[in-house]
């Protein structure tokens, strides 16, 4: 008996060394990542929570350059979380409303707004709404979620290719089931893509209960569908690049900003202005968050001239302020719909389900 | 007396070796994901089981299940055809080059899936080069996406049990008279058939939570359990629906691996290990040379596809784009240069590494020791199955149960930088335990029985008769568990922080910044990622042969 406990405890020294070999080693190697955090900016808030957290999106980027002055400025430490796409953000946001991921968040847009706001994610704060930017408020979010960019989705079209195969491009929703224009088009799924949901939000803004019929139209008419924006807009469209063969793609307003022919030093394609949804995106203090005086700190900051002034370059997105100076390419080719689509973003919340399910079930027929 | 305690005392080494792993299985495993499935069950704080089982009789729920099934069946079935002969050309004969071609197969591993998936579409799209084989949006091009990305599984589990296996038996079979094929069916196979057996449950497991191949390359037209859990957690928040299908992948994948349990444990003699030099091919490894060609391209072509891609500069070619490399993109579409990403990368993928082989081992270990009695075989086969478990649930129910779960003290770890190379380690696991377990499961007892008879202890036991074995296939898996690690998107994008992403984050970035510029960088870096995976291959392969020579 002896003997067999002898064997019992060598093996678990032997399995205790393994761990602590592992640990040691551990040690080695990761502390140069937390080490460096540790050193990267010093505590210099005499608040108590020094620290805040912003939870965003993974489109989120900023300058170094301003992150650090808003932490210089404030006496805080900035900590950008990044997580997943806008309806990924909302849901976690939504999931950890007790103990939420952070102190402020970003990147909820008008199709997601709702539920975040049902869920009481957000706290009250009534933030300071540059010029401009009241009319992209949402209505049950007045006091709570603060309009900070807006960009719209639009069909967009290869004006290029149009002139070289002398036809005339399309120019609204009903002519993209002419079959002058069959097998030309290209749109990424409303169930996997933010452009793809807002260009369905847009036909069903236009085409009401009708709008399956139009899906179907569509489809016959030679539609092709792609998971992602990126594998519609550099894949398979004509103008992105990646040698496609159709020159009509569901993108953005300020896509043609960056299709500027080096030569002509004009763009190549053009958006179609009465096809548009326009997206907002919000910031908003958590509720039940550690730092909420930090969190205000931060809507402000994201609300501010500078951040304003680099949402285009940064984020492919336009500023609220109506009184900021665009990037060049973006003041002459990036045009803005005057009048977009709009869905109630309670009716999306309630009927978003319904919808795609039943987008799934016409498209894929 | 002795004899009362024994059982118990097994039992006690067991739970004392298989803790560490336990723990980190139950921590960053088990706990989200019942956490998950567990906010399915309560509406409205009120247990509700009756309508999350509602949810599996919804007809598109059967549609799902069913091509999941039988996309991963045909995905497994095509990868073993392929990977099976081109693991023996690979690692029994004496091609040139082998050691590059090797390192070359595990590439597609590493690449992400929106860049496979581009790849993949430029060459089958409608003006793709392939594009008149109207392949797009077919179960076809899934398949073959799942092919290429899961060959380097069955070729290098597989390959590395071939290489060691005497080849003696085979040699006196074809003496007798046996013809090759037959030599192959009655002799070879069954040697390598825990090897096969466990590179198939791996492939399937892989194949049936694919996610971006099945969005991307099937237009979607289809979708699978993964596919669809992914819309209704992160889109939909109907986790009713998604505490359902979590439940049947997880009913699915536990039959598999009982099956899979099954047909490994029919195993035979145990198996003398050698390594012979490889063979100058013959005429009758025709065939076998042929499926390899075959393989070869199936992976080059994407792969020619996207490093063309990465030299398209404009009109022309030219280097740009990797020159671009060291910047934040055009349009400062990054936080840091693609260069600080790899740096983070290569970090991460050294813990992840060791990580996944520290816990591997102990769990090869304690799943292959000869039981003594029913209670210990069966709790040694579920520890099996538990540590494979991680495969084969959806990454985005992992994902948000991190959030739910692990928000409280003691286990406090939401922003912990050590989530993303745990997260990595846990994908490797099963690949690590299913490329050393064949090995150490082949060891006859009885030389550990001799060893411990003339006084060895079981320490030295482990050292000089498990481990000598287990050099080669601890080099494979820590190579692999290396690839995982720096190819992994899903949970690390879940994870990562913005400071600190890696090169797939990165990529990702890239990809969905308007530009072509960027479309260009992300295409080079995900050729600089194929490059470092393939240079530390090539390092491990070297590695590798003085123990050639040695025994």
């Amino acid at each position: 008996m002896l003997r067999r406990l002898t064997t019992t405890a060598r093996s678990m020294i032997g399995a205790t060394i393994t761990t602590v070999t592992a640990l040691a080693l551990a040690s080695c190697t990761l502390a140069t990542e937390s080490g460096e955090d540790a050193s990267g900016t010093p505590d210099r808030s005499a608040e108590p929570g020094s620290t805040v957290v912003l939870v965003t999106h993974e489109s989120f980027k900023l300058p170094k350059k301003l992150i650090r002055r808003f932490e210089r400025e404030s006496g805080l430490e900035l900590e950008v979380r990044p997580a997943g796409d806008a309806g990924s953000l909302t849901n976690r946001l939504v999931l950890t409303g007790e103990d939420p991921i952070g102190d402020v968040a970003f990147g909820v847009d008008n199709t997601f707004a709702s539920r975040a706001l049902e869920a009481g994610v957000f706290a009250e704060y009534d933030a300071p709404v540059p010029p401009g930017a009241e009319d992209l408020a949402v209505p049950e979010g007045e006091g709570r979620l603060a309009p900070v960019d807006q960009g719209s989705v639009c069909i967009n079209v290869d004006t290029a290719w149009f002139e070289r195969s002398d036809l005339e491009p399309p120019a609204t929703l009903d002519d993209l089931t002419d079959p002058a224009y069959e097998d030309l088009l290209v749109v990424p799924g409303a169930p996997t893509s933010s452009p793809g949901m807002a260009f369905l939000l847009s036909t069903i803004a236009e085409y009401g209960e009708d709008w399956p019929g139009y899906w179907e139209d569509l489809m016959a008419n030679g539609a092709k569908l792609t998971d992602g924006w990126s594998d519609a807009y550099f894949v398979d469209f004509t103008g992105g690049g990646g040698g496609g063969k159709r020159p009509i793609v569901v993108s953005y307003d300020s896509s043609p900003a960056f299709t500027v022919d080096e030569r002509s030093g004009e763009t190549t394609t053009a958006a179609l202005l009465d096809t548009c949804f326009r997206q907002v995106e919000y910031a908003g203090v958590l509720a039940n968050a550690e730092n909420p005086a930090g969190a205000e700190e931060v809507v402000d900051f994201l609300l501010g001239e500078e951040v304003q002034a680099a949402l285009p370059e940064n984020m492919y997105v336009f500023p609220v302020d109506g009184e900021t100076e665009l990037p060049e390419d973006w003041a002459r080719f990036a045009i803005q719909p005057d009048e977009t689509y709009s869905v109630d973003p309670a009716e999306i919340a309630e009927n978003r389900a319904e919808w795609l399910t039943e987008w799934t079930d016409v498209t894929t027929r | 007396m002795d004899r009362r305690h024994h059982p118990l005392s097994r039992l006690l080494t067991l739970a004392g070796l298989a803790a560490g792993p336990l723990l980190v299985v139950g921590v960053f495993f088990l706990l989200p994901v019942s956490g998950m499935v567990a906010q399915g069950f309560v509406v409205d704080g009120r247990f509700a089981p009756g309508e999350v089982l509602e949810v599996l009789a919804r007809p598109r729920v059967r549609r799902v299940v069913w091509f999941t099934l039988w996309s991963a069946a045909a995905g497994t079935a095509l990868t073993l055809l392929l990977g099976v002969p081109t693991a023996y050309a690979l690692y029994r004969l004496r091609l040139p080059g082998r050691a590059v071609l090797r390192a070359a197969l595990l590439v597609p591993f590493v690449l992400p899936t929106v860049v496979v998936g581009v790849a993949f579409r430029q060459l089958i799209g409608e003006a793709g080069p392939l594009g008149g084989l109207g392949l797009d949006g077919t179960p076809v091009a899934i398949i073959a996406a799942l092919v290429f990305f899961n060959l380097a599984v069955v070729v290098r589990t597989v390959g590395s049990s071939w290489e060691s296996l005497d080849p003696r038996p085979a040699e006196a079979a074809a003496a007798l008279g046996a013809a090759p094929l037959r030599v192959f069916l009655t002799v070879t196979l069954p040697a390598l058939r825990g090897a096969v057996v466990s590179a198939a449950s791996v492939v399937f497991l892989f194949c049936a939570t694919a996610f971006g191949v099945v969005l991307v390359l099937g237009g979607l037209r289809y979708a699978t359990v993964e596919t669809e859990i992914y819309l209704l957690t992160n889109n939909l928040l109907d986790l009713q629906a998604a505490a359902a299908l979590s439940l049947l992948q997880l009913l699915v994948v536990t039959v598999l691996l009982v099956v899979a349990h099954r047909a490994r444990s029919r195993r035979a003699a145990p198996i003398d290990r050698r390594t012979p030099a490889p063979a100058r091919p013959g005429r009758g490894d025709l065939p076998a040379l042929a499926a390899t060609a075959l393989a070869l391209v199936l992976v080059a072509l994407p792969l020619g596809t996207l490093l063309a891609g990465s030299l398209r500069v404009g009109e022309g070619w030219g280097l740009d784009n990797y020159r671009a490399l060291g910047t934040t993109g055009s349009g400062r579409a990054l936080v840091v240069p693609v260069t600080e990403a790899l740096g983070n990368s290569l970090r991460t993928a050294v813990d992840a590494t060791w990580m996944s082989l520290a816990m591997g081992l102990l769990v090869a270990v304690v799943v292959t020791r000869r039981s003594r009695s029913t209670v210990e075989r069966r709790v040694r086969a579920g520890l099996d199955g538990l540590f494979m478990l991680p495969l084969g649930v959806s990454a985005v129910t992992l994902g948000f149960g991190f959030l739910i779960t692990l928000d409280q003290p003691p286990v406090d770890l939401r922003d912990s930088p050590l989530l993303v190379p745990i997260a990595q380690a846990l994908v490797a696991l099963p690949l690590v335990v299913r490329t050393i377990v064949p090995v150490l499961a082949g060891i006859d007892d009885r030389q550990r029985q001799a060893a411990a008879s003339l006084g060895a202890s079981p320490l030295r036991i482990l050292a000089s008769i498990d481990l000598a074995a287990l050099r080669q296939p601890l080099l494979a898996a820590g190579g692999f568990a290396f690839a995982v690690s720096l190819g992994e998107f899903g949970a690390t994008s879940f994870l990562a922080r913005a400071e600190h992403p890696t090169v797939p984050v990165v990529i990702f970035r890239l990809i969905g910044s308007p530009g072509l510029d960027n479309l260009g960088m992300a295409l080079a870096a995900s050729v600089v990622l194929a490059g470092a995976t393939a240079v530390v291959m090539l390092l491990v392969e070297r590695l590798r042969v003085p123990g050639l020579g040695g025994f």
